[in-house]
C-alpha cells in the first residue's frame, strides 16, 4: 500500500496525503506512509486529532480540483466523519447536478485479531455500504493495491477504502497467468477498472459453492477451501471483489450461476450486513434455481473484547468459516 | 488589493447595480434586490407556487452585500443553509435561483438543491451545519498549495453553527497550517427559537482569538459600516498569512424558516427600525431611491415570470 501511495503521488502533483501521525519518522499507526512526508513534504501532512477536519478539508481540496487521499487511522473512527462522508463528500456531485466532483480517498486500517477491543477492531464498513454515490473498496491480497489506487484515481466518485490491519504484513497473492499458486485463477475488471478476482482448485463447473468474501476474510477463506479441496476434494469457488459497495454483479452472478450455492463473509457483526444485501440480490435473481438458501456468516453481534481468547470467539475465524462451508456443501 | 465586484456574469444591472452609480447606491440596491427576491419567494410559498422550505437572511442583507463587494474572480465563498444572500450578491443570478427554488430543471442545480444547496463558479452552499467549514479550509489549503496569491476562500456560519465541534477542529487546524481562510460569523442572535444567550457560553469573538484568529468585529446592520470593516479584515486576509475571523453582530427580521416565530414582537419591532435596507434607502435621494425600487420591481418580476414560464 506504501509503495501504491508512493507510485500515485510521483504520479500526479494533486495527490495530497493527510491523516494522524503521517510523517517521518513515526511514518502512520501502521507504517503505511513510511518515507512519504521526506520525500513530499508540503503534499504529506500530520493533523491534529480531527477526524471530521480531516475528511472535510479533504472534501474542500477535492471540490478544489485535487485527489486527497485521507488516512484515519482506526476504521472505529470513521464513526467521526460520518457526517463529512454521507452529508458532503458523497452528497456534491450529484446535489449539484455534477457542477463539482468530490474525489475524495478516505483510507482506514480496520478490523479485529489483534486484541485491540471494542474501539479499536472495529469493521464498521458496513455502516458506509448503500450510501448513493460513495465506493465501498476493501483491500485484499489478491487485487494489486496500486492496480485498484490509480483506477480509484482515476474516477471521480468519492471512497472509502478498507484496509484490515492483519494483511498489512501479508504477502499479496496476485493472480499470474491463470493461477493463484495452485489454484485457477480469473479476474473480472469492472468498466470503472475495479477486479474482481475468482479463485477455484478446479474448473468452476466442477465446484459444488460459491463463497463471496472480502479483505482479510477472503484470505481465511482461501486457507480453508485450499485444505477443504487438497484433503477431502470438496471444491468451492472463492469470489473476491475489491469493490464491495456498489457491488459489479456479473462475475457473482456467473458463479452463483454455476454452482447455485452461495455463502457470504465478512468481519462485521451480524444484522443489516453486506451479506444480507447480497441475499436478498442474489436470491431475487436466482430464484427458483438454488439449490440451498443464500448463507452469511459474520461475527457475533457484540462488542470485540480485548482479551484475545474472548475476541477469538465473538470474531470470524477459520473454523467458523469451515463450519458455513460445511453446511452449505452438504 | 481590493478589487470591486459588483456584478459577475451577465447579470441585470437593474438587480446588481454597475460601477457608473455611486457606491452607496449600489450597495442601497444589491440589498434591496436580495429582500426583494426573498419577500417574492415567501410571497410564492404562501400561493403554493413552491414547496420545501426557505431560509431567508430578511435584516441581514447588509453582510452578503458588504462582504461579497470585497471578494475577487479567484476567491471562493461557502455558505449554509441562510445562503440567498450570499449567492445573489456573488452571482446575480435571481432567475437560475428562483427556478432553483421552484424546482425546475433550469435551476442552478437542476432542481435538485433547492434553496440550501447551491453551486456556481466560485460559490457553493450546504444545509448541514458546521460541515461547510472544514470544506472552506480545504479549499484555502488548496489556494495555499495553487500559490494563488491572496486568493480567499470565505465561509459564512451563523451564531448558531458555533455549536458543532467540526467548527473549532477546523479553527484549529487553519491557524496551524496559516490557510487563506476568512470565517464570516453572522450572529443573528437566535438559533432557529432559541435565543443564543441561551446556546453559548463565554464570549463569541474570543473563540476564534482563542485560535489565534485576528477578529474583525462589528455590531452594526448598516451596510457602509459593515463594507469598511469587510474592507479591513480582507485587506489584512490578503496580505497577512493565516485565518481570519469576521464577526457581524446583526439580527434576524424574518421567521427563521416560514411561520416559525416566537420571538418577543416588541423585540423584533424595535430591530425593524435598524433594517439596513432603510438605513441605507434613507442616505439616497428620494428620485434615485424610487428609480432603483422600480428597477428592481420590474426585474424581479421578469425573473418571477420567467421563471413560473419554465
Amino acid at each position: 500500500m506504501g509503495d501504491a501511495l508512493r507510485a500515485a503521488l510521483e504520479d500526479d502533483d494533486r495527490v495530497i496525503l493527510l491523516g494522524e501521525d503521517l510523517v517521518d519518522p513515526y511514518g502512520g499507526a501502521f507504517k503505511v506512509t513510511r518515507g512519504l512526508s521526506t520525500d513530499f513534504p508540503d503534499r504529506v501532512r500530520s493533523t491534529p486529532i480531527s477526524e471530521g477536519a480531516i475528511a472535510g478539508i479533504s472534501a474542500g481540496l477535492a471540490l478544489a480540483g485535487y485527489r486527497p487521499i485521507a488516512e484515519i487511522m482506526f476504521g472505529d473512527f470513521l464513526t467521526l466523519c460520518f457526517d463529512q462522508i454521507v452529508n458532503h463528500i458523497a452528497k456534491y456531485e450529484a446535489m449539484y447536478d455534477g457542477q463539482a466532483t468530490c474525489p475524495v480517498i478516505i483510507r482506514t486500517p480496520s478490523g479485529g485479531g489483534r486484541g485491540y477491543g471494542p474501539t479499536h477492531s472495529q469493521s464498521l464498513e458496513k455502516h458506509f455500504l448503500g450510501v448513493p454515490h460513495l465506493r465501498v473498496v476493501a483491500s485484499s491480497l489478491v487485487h494489486d493495491p496500486s492496480a485498484v489506487l490509480r483506477a480509484l484515481l482515476n474516477q471521480e466518485s468519492p471512497v472509502l477504502h478498507i484496509e484490515h490491519k492483519l494483511l498489512y504484513p501479508l504477502h499479496l497473492t496476485l493472480p499470474a497467468g491463470g493461477r493463484i499458486e495452485g489454484d485457477i485463477a480469473s479476474e473480472h475488471v469492472s468498466a470503472d477498472g475495479l477486479p474482481t478476482v475468482c479463485v477455484r482448485p478446479v474448473a468452476r463447473e466442477d465446484c459444488a459453492f460459491t463463497v463471496l468474501a472480502y479483505g482479510y476474510q477472503a484470505e481465511l477463506a482461501r486457507r480453508v477451501l485450499s485444505r477443504l479441496a487438497m484433503e477431502e476434494e470438496i471444491f468451492g469457488e472463492l469470489v473476491v471483489p475489491s469493490q464491495i459497495s456498489p457491488l459489479d454483479w456479473e462475475p457473482i452472478d456467473a458463479s452463483v450461476a454455476a454452482t447455485r450455492r452461495l455463502l457470504v463473509i465478512e468481519e462485521g457483526v451480524e444484522g443489516w450486513t453486506w451479506g444480507s444485501e447480497v441475499a436478498a440480490r442474489v436470491s431475487s435473481r436466482f430464484f427458483g434455481e438454488l439449490l440451498c438458501p443464500v448463507a452469511t456468516a459474520a461475527s457475533d453481534a457484540t462488542v470485540i473484547p480485548s482479551s484475545k481468547t474472548l475476541e477469538a470467539e465473538m470474531l470470524m475465524t477459520e473454523e467458523r468459516i469451515e463450519q458455513a462451508i460445511r453446511r452449505i456443501a452438504s | 488589493m481590493h478589487v470591486t465586484s459588483p456584478a459577475r456574469a451577465g447579470q441585470d444591472p437593474r438587480l446588481v447595480g454597475s460601477l457608473q452609480e455611486s457606491r452607496g447606491a449600489r450597495l442601497y440596491r444589491r440589498m434591496r434586490f436580495i429582500r426583494r427576491f426573498e419577500e417574492s419567494l415567501l410571497e410564492l410559498f404562501d400561493r403554493g407556487l413552491l414547496n420545501g422550505t426557505t431560509h431567508a437572511c430578511i435584516g441581514q442583507e447588509a453582510d452578503a452585500v458588504a462582504i461579497i463587494e470585497h471578494l475577487r474572480e479567484d476567491d471562493h465563498v461557502f455558505s449554509n443553509h441562510r445562503c440567498h444572500g450570499h449567492f445573489l450578491a456573488h452571482t446575480g443570478d435571481a432567475l437560475g435561483l428562483m427556478a432553483e427554488i421552484m424546482g425546475k430543471p433550469e435551476g442552478v442545480c437542476g432542481g435538485i438543491g433547492g434553496s440550501q444547496h447551491l453551486c456556481a463558479p466560485g460559490f457553493k452552499s450546504n444545509g448541514i451545519q458546521g460541515g461547510i467549514v472544514p470544506a472552506a479550509a480545504g479549499i484555502a489549503l488548496a489556494k495555499h498549495l495553487d500559490g494563488s496569491g491572496g486568493a480567499l476562500s470565505v465561509v459564512f456560519i451563523g451564531d448558531g453553527t458555533l455549536g458543532e465541534g467540526a467548527v473549532y477542529e477546523t479553527l484549529n487546524l487553519a491557524s496551524l497550517w496559516k490557510l487563506p481562510l476568512v470565517v464570516v460569523l453572522e450572529d443573528n442572535q437566535w438559533s432557529q427559537s432559541t435565543p443564543s444567550s441561551a446556546n453559548l457560553a463565554g464570549d463569541m469573538s474570543q473563540r476564534f482569538s482563542a485560535f489565534g484568529l485576528p477578529v474583525f468585529e462589528i455590531d452594526s446592520t448598516d451596510v457602509e459600516r459593515i463594507d469598511a470593516v469587510a474592507e479591513e479584515a480582507l485587506d489584512y486576509a490578503r496580505t497577512n498569512e493565516g485565518p481570519v475571523a469576521i464577526v457581524i453582530h446583526t439580527y434576524r427580521l424574518c421567521h427563521h424558516s416560514k411561520n416559525d416565530d416566537n420571538r418577543p414582537a416588541e423585540e423584533v419591532a424595535a430591530r425593524w427600525e435598524l433594517d439596513p435596507i432603510e438605513l441605507q434607502g434613507r442616505r439616497l435621494d428620494a428620485a434615485t431611491r424610487a428609480a432603483i425600487d422600480a428597477e428592481i420591481e420590474s426585474a424581479l418580476s421578469e425573473v418571477v415570470d420567467r421563471a413560473l414560464a419554465l
